[in-house]
């Protein structure tokens, strides 16, 4: 059964309509999947067996009376943070302990209704705070990819790390992932495969465990740049539970596949050829830029000159947002409650045991910016730094640049428990300078595989586009896709 | 600016977070490196720039003021640690 498994979903959806196998034999052949290698990886939190095969069987059933949905009987892993109807939600924190929500996310709901089935709930850094999923409650996650001749074990990224490693490790057809800084397309970029951060507003938030909600969005992790594609259209909708949802219809994105790039205009922004990046990464945007071109782009240098201070500013904007955001978690509602001699005694208590050292990290520096005296300093200056890195962007659109390319991470993944990154906690904020940008512009980004490092792991290149013009993103990450191939670990699980 | 250990425990007493003297005093440090390094900002000159309140120019959606949800008390109570007749309980607020 181990072939099924290997299928991307548009193969998996061709096959299935074929009648070769049926949704509940696709779905089995996962769950032995994990079966046999969750343990290694621990990339699912929970896993929902018998769930996955009830929404199978119904899937078949579908199926044989013609209903047949865009993702029908297609299995796919979730990430923690979104909600799902009496199904583990705990955004890997220990203070949603037991949490098992009465609704649906917007998103996974999207997903059930085009026809996909649940395989479980997937790892990630503790409320989508870190670059390696190593913040989790439930523990590491550990990356499909080694370095050649290494059995080093290497983080996926973050925070979207359980799902970069069940996609590249055969574990789910895709996964749900968010980006609010870079955990779409970081550990998108460090397993070797494709993540997508749609345009702010593309999907409902609602249902997702907010983090800093200006600046989260859903969107998927998948094997290939098509099935990004397919699995964006079901999960993009305009959504009455959510006001910044966007009331646009979403586009056919798969259609805009094999499209020519023929008078595109790829900006080139030199702000991101940044002091010691690795050669090899250089070389690798280089490639890229040759591939377009072949293409029949036409490649320009441009300037973002606000771009060395979206970091700065991302970690004052998101820790502010993330402190009013947690404060819901008081041991009062659901979750971790530890008695205390009074009310806020209790509170304290709760919320010391239940969030983790990065969680409370980031409250602190949030409450702090926030606090009386530091607001116009800290909170006002980064918002209005904020304007003009969208401002950037704009006047580069506005000159007839279709789409930006750049690297999609500094470095390929690094090693669990890394000495360095773990003593100060700003050299890993520093993972995240090429993708936060885009989400302080709310911009979509794409990040898409295009080759291997000297170590033999995967190196990323993202593509920036206009707001909720991810066909764009879309019909150019295939042609790197087409020129670079595709990167399947070597399995030595 | 830079933070010392009171504001650590005054910052997180507003958190709400209960903090040991050893958390504290490492948290002095971390805190300090993090803001060192977002003070940067500091220099862009931001004479007439508005602070961004929304990244996509959008109107607020608006609906009818009538009530679309609810009578689901025995769903919202239903994750709390200690409940009783579809109250939350917590320790005694008021002597």
């Amino acid at each position: 059964m181990t072939e099924l498994t290997s299928l991307t979903i548009a193969e998996a959806r061709e096959k299935l309509e074929a009648r070769e196998f049926t949704s509940v034999e696709l779905t089995e052949a996962y769950l032995s999947a994990i079966d046999a290698a969750n343990s290694v990886f621990n990339a699912y939190v929970a896993v929902t067996p018998e769930k996955a095969l009830d929404m199978a069987k119904a899937s078949d059933a579908r199926r044989a009376s013609g209903q047949v949905g865009a993702l029908e009987g297609i299995p796919l892993g979730i990430k923690d943070l979104f909600a799902t109807r009496d199904v583990h939600t705990q955004a890997c924190s220990h203070i949603l302990d037991g949490f098992l929500p009465k609704y649906e996310s917007t998103v996974t709901q999207n997903l059930w209704d085009d026809g996909a089935v649940m395989l479980g709930k997937l790892n990630m850094d503790e409320f989508a705070m870190g670059s390696s999923n190593e913040t989790s409650h439930y523990g590491a996650v550990i990356n499909p990819w080694r370095a050649n001749g290494s059995n080093q074990q290497l983080v996926p990224g973050g925070s979207s790390g359980g799902s970069a490693a069940a996609v590249s490790a055969f574990l789910c057809a895709g996964a749900t992932a968010t980006d609010t800084g870079g955990s779409i397309r970081q550990p998108a970029a460090f397993t070797g495969i494709v993540g997508i951060k749609p345009t702010y507003g593309r999907c409902s938030r609602w249902g997702t465990v907010a983090f800093a909600s200006s600046l989260d969005q859903a969107g998927p992790i998948a094997r290939d740049v098509r099935d990004a594609a397919i699995m964006l259209r079901s999960m993009a909708s305009v959504d009455a539970k959510d006001t910044t949802s966007v009331d646009l219809p979403v586009p056919d994105y798969e259609a805009s596949l094999g499209q020519s790039l023929k008078g595109m205009k790829i900006g080139i922004p030199k702000e991101y050829r940044v002091e010691g990046m690795p050669e090899e990464i250089e070389k690798l945007w280089a490639q890229g830029i040759a591939w377009l071109k072949d293409a029949g782009a036409e490649i320009v240098d441009i300037t973002l000159p606000h771009t060395k201070y979206a970091l700065p500013a991302y970690y004052i904007v998101a820790p502010a947002e993330a402190s009013s955001n947690l404060a819901r978690y008081d041991g009062v509602r659901y979750g971790l409650r530890v008695d205390g001699k009074d009310i806020v005694d209790m509170y304290e208590k709760t919320r010391a045991a239940g969030f983790g050292t990065e969680v409370k990290r980031r409250i602190m520096i949030g409450t702090y910016v926030l606090s009386a005296g530091y607001y116009d300093a800290y909170y006002l200056q980064a918002q209005k730094v904020r304007t003009l890195i969208k401002r950037d962007f704009e006047v580069v659109f506005d000159a007839g640049v279709d789409a930006i390319l750049t690297p999609a991470t500094p470095s390929s993944a690094f090693g669990i428990a890394d000495e360095d990154l773990a003593s100060d906690p700003v050299k890993m904020y520093l993972n995240d300078i090429f993708t936060v940008t885009v989400n302080m512009a709310g911009l979509p980004g794409i990040a898409v595989p295009a080759g291997l490092d000297a170590k033999g792991l995967p190196l990323g290149l993202q593509l920036i586009g206009k707001p909720f013009e991810e066909e764009t993103l879309f019909r150019t990450a295939y042609v790197i896709e087409q020129a670079a191939g595709r990167f399947t670990p070597a399995k030595w699980w | 600016m830079s933070v010392d250990l009171a504001t650590v425990k005054r910052v997180a007493r507003l958190a709400r977070i209960a903090v040991t003297e050893e958390d504290a005093n490492r948290m002095v440090g971390e805190l300090n490196g993090i803001i060192n390094f977002v003070e940067q900002l500091s220099e862009v000159d931001v004479t007439g720039v508005e602070p961004m309140t929304s990244v996509t120019p959008m109107d607020m959606r608006k609906r009818a003021d009538a009530v679309t949800d609810g009578d689901k008390a025995d769903d919202i109570v239903a994750n709390a640690p200690t409940t009783d007749h579809n109250f939350f309980l917590v320790p005694k607020v008021v002597e």
